[in-house]
């Protein structure tokens, strides 16, 4: 079976596919006022960020110049026109997880994957990122991957934490 | 240098409105009962009542956002102090300007401005016209109490015509909205959030990575140094200073009716000969007219339509129609950019100043037996576009660049101050032949409309043999202000050679401001209208308009401006292009024949796609 290996998509689509699904998403938005942000979102479940080709096919079908909609995409900290990882690990750094050693955690987790907070592993399948407590401070220190939220964690655990996504 | 700086919100379009049917609002400002017309703005109701409101991001009819706050007030009722620039007039409105807490909460709002603001005031370029210093002055800032991280700091030398410092930005957002609602270009936009937060092109690059067409309308309406025209005036001097180089100039016509403004003159002064008087003064070689190629253009640009014309109406053969003019740096770049498929349209016929710069370097140094490489020619333009234009791998038909430095309106006036020059007791001086003879055709390219009304008179002579059938010779209809005009004409009778446009009519129209292009090109691409000749200007009232004049640029300084052209065309012996004596002898003696092989070589060029960027 050629799948991606996540779902049942089939196997990783090819650019011109991608190209089209962001022509029929900018076709459906393009008399819609207020369009662009849609579009953006969309455009980044696409692709997975908001590569330069396709802003550049954005502007062009909403007719808006590429400085517009980077004002936009740069206004929002939801987009991203670096390649994201499969997964997104947001460290709290809230002050319950701070004095719980959430900066270890975070060191750790730097360590490991061998990025600063905001870059993406070169296999594309992490990506760092730092929150303002997560809401989970009686379980400190916390952090997410993705939807799931993990609790008191310590350094030793990062490796095995890591590992539950590979 | 005036003392006081020209701040661009004058109450006159709102004044300009009384009487025609509007109805008058009366209201209280500072114990004073004023009556405006309804609609007026708060702040411009007290302007017109004789108190000046300090103002910022406002831009009368432009720009109306309230963003930056200078402009508060006490409104009697009202628990918030209000933003009087983005607040109408209503009945019976008690308004309060200078109370104790409008004056704190107007200085709080400034000392915050100026604290993350790089106020290197001495050094700067703009001191002298700064609009910020000019409101800080104004309050009588003394001490500022708020100390903290400056505004970010990109230096942006990318461009050929505009260099931009947002250390100096003070996000008032006007040159976003010039950019975008005016000129439909959008090159500028707001990126990031927060202290982060700049006016600039995508994600923050250099300019030249996004579409900007370089006119200038930014750095125009921009009340800080954060845009500014690339500076020419270290380069002229050194050529000024080198023995080796003969130094000559042309300048446009629109400078003659703005330079004025430089030295406190009022709107509207024409300064023809005092500027012959300076530039001499400085130590050019030859003090030359963009003019006498703007009647060229006229010959060879009004040719060409007649051939396309020719070639549609006679030969059946597929042509490129609407012509559109291509005197305008701004408008190519913008079509290069956008209307890939408009660009057979374009005409073919260069720029006047690029004209100049090719016959300079061939036929004028060849007169006068100098070498091109040893000419070197300045031009004076109110366009920060036409900086670009120079530096175009196309324009060196004379085997080097044709020409070599353009200074701005602003940039000549800065050159005249710094050499010392009294401007206002200059005597008038002619300019020097044969390039700088011209007729009242070439003035009149200046203001929207003048190119296409100076073709228009050329044109109906050469086809009809008859006098030109308007009052003054002026086309009424394509004149003024209006952002689209139009108008038809009927050719009754032609010459045997023009034959067949006999019956005819022309059809003609003008845009200024690239986003009434956008609109005339639009109507046109849909089939809803059509035309034979477009005459499009990027600047909003023409070059009279241009991103390098004076500031400030309103629509009553535009007026006046327009005014000064009209009445140095009327005031010329020669009105017609064609009939300039200069350029018959350019034809004769040098040139040949209006689309000839020399004037193909020397006179015309081409167009490049350019897609999004660059
Ligand atoms: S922009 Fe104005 S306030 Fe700022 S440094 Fe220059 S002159 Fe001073
Ligand atoms: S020069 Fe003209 S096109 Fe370029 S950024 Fe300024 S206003 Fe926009
Ligand atoms: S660059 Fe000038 S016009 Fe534009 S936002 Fe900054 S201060 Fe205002
Ligand atoms: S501080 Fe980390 S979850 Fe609240
Ligand atoms: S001038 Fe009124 S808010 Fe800026």
């Amino acid at each position: 079976m050629n799948g991606c290996g996540v779902c049942s998509c089939g196997g990783p689509a090819s650019d011109a596919d991608l190209m089209q699904r962001l022509d029929e998403t900018i076709g459906q938005y393009q008399s819609v006022p207020g369009g662009l942000i849609p579009v953006l979102q969309i455009a980044q479940g696409i692709y997975g960020h908001l590569p330069e080709p396709a802003l550049l096919r954005i502007c062009s079908g909403l007719n808006k110049s590429y400085s517009e909609v980077a004002g936009v995409v740069s206004f929002y900290s939801f987009f991203s026109t670096e390649p994201r990882g499969r997964h997104t690990i947001r460290v709290c750094l809230g002050t319950a997880c701070y004095v719980r050693g959430a900066h270890r955690v975070l060191a750790g987790l730097k360590q490991a994957l061998g990025i600063e907070v905001g870059q993406t592993t070169p296999n594309l399948q992490f990506t760092l990122e730092v929150a303002r407590c997560l809401g989970a401070c009686g379980i400190a220190p916390a952090c997410m991957v993705d939807s799931v939220v993990h609790q008191s964690i310590k350094p030793n655990q990062i490796a095995s934490i890591l590992q539950s996504y590979e | 240098m005036p003392t006081t700086t020209v701040r661009p919100s004058s109450p006159t379009d709102a004044a300009a409105r009384q009487g025609q049917g509007v109805s008058m609002i009366k209201l209280t400002i500072d114990h004073c009962e004023v009556v405006v017309p309804e609609g007026t703005s708060v702040l411009n109701a007290a302007r017109l009542a004789g108190i000046r409101i300090p103002s910022l991001c406002y831009l009368e009819g432009v720009h109306v956002v309230g963003g930056c706050r200078v402009c508060l007030v006490e409104v009697e009722g009202a628990k918030a102090l209000q933003a009087s620039c983005s607040m109408p007039v209503s009945e019976g409105l008690k308004i309060r300007t200078a109370t104790p807490k409008v004056r704190a909460a107007r200085r709080t709002v400034m000392e915050l401005l100026l604290s993350d603001h790089e106020g290197d005031c001495q050094t700067c370029v703009r001191s002298h016209d700064c609009e910020f210093l000019a409101e800080a002055r104004d309050l009588d800032i003394r001490e500022l109490h708020f100390t903290g991280a400056k505004h970010r700091r990109i230096i942006d030398q990318s461009t050929p015509a505009l260099d931009r410092d947002s250390a100096k930005c003070i996000m008032c957002r006007r040159c976003i909205t010039v950019c975008s609602d005016i000129q439909a270009t959008g090159a500028l936009w707001a990126q990031d959030r927060g202290f982060e937060c700049v006016a600039a092109p995508a994600f923050g690059q250099m300019l030249d990575r996004v579409a900007c067409v370089q006119c200038g309308q930014c750095a125009a309406v921009c009340p800080t140094a954060a845009i500014t025209e690339k500076d020419h005036i270290e380069r002229v001097w050194a050529a000024l200073s080198d023995p080796a180089k003969r130094v000559i100039v042309q300048t446009a016509p629109a400078i003659r009716a703005g330079l004025g403004e430089c030295f406190g003159l009022p709107a509207g002064s024409l300064v023809t000969g005092k500027m012959s008087a300076a530039l001499r003064r400085l130590g050019f070689d030859a003090v030359f007219d963009t003019n006498f190629t703007a009647d060229l253009t006229i010959i060879e640009e009004g040719t060409e339509l007649l051939m396309r014309l020719k070639a549609a109406l006679v030969d059946q053969k597929p042509v490129a129609l609407p012509q559109f003019t291509s005197c305008c740096p701004g408008w190519i770049k913008f079509a290069e950019h956008n209307h890939e498929d408009l660009l057979p349209n374009l005409s073919t016929a260069k720029s006047p100043q690029q004209m100049f710069g090719a016959l300079a370097k061939t036929y004028y140094a060849e007169s006068i037996g100098c070498r091109p490489e040893d000419l070197y020619v300045v031009s004076v333009m109110p366009c920060t576009a036409k900086k670009f234009e120079a530096q175009r791998p196309e324009m060196n038909a004379s085997g080097f660049q044709d020409v070599d430095a353009v200074l701005t309106t602003r940039e000549l006036g800065r050159m005249i101050t710094q050499s010392g020059l009294d401007f206002a007791v200059l005597p008038d001086e002619p300019m020097d032949q044969p390039m700088g003879m011209s007729s009242g055709a070439a003035d009149i390219f200046a203001n929207t409309g003048g190119v296409m009304e100076a073709a228009l008179r050329t044109v109906w002579c050469l086809v009809t043999g008859q006098p030109f059938p308007f009052e003054k010779l002026h086309v009424t209809p394509i004149e003024g202000l209006e952002g689209v005009k139009e108008m038809a004409i009927t050719i009754p009778s032609a010459v045997p050679e023009w034959s067949f446009l006999q019956g005819q009519t022309l059809k003609v129209a003008v845009a200024h401001g690239l986003a009434n292009a956008e609109k005339l090109i639009a109507q046109v691409q849909s089939g809803q209208k059509a035309y034979h000749f477009i005459e499009v200007m990027s600047c909003p009232g023409g070059c009279i308009g241009g991103g390098g004049q004076p500031r400030f640029t309103t629509n009553e300084v535009r007026r006046e401006r327009m005014k000064a052209i009209f009445a140095e065309d009327e005031g010329k012996e020669v009105r017609m292009s064609h009939e300039n004596p200069a350029i018959a002898a350019l034809y004769e003696g040098f040139l040949g024949a209006p689309l000839g092989e020399k004037s193909h070589h020397l006179l015309h060029t081409r167009y490049h796609p350019r897609g999004m960027h660059h």
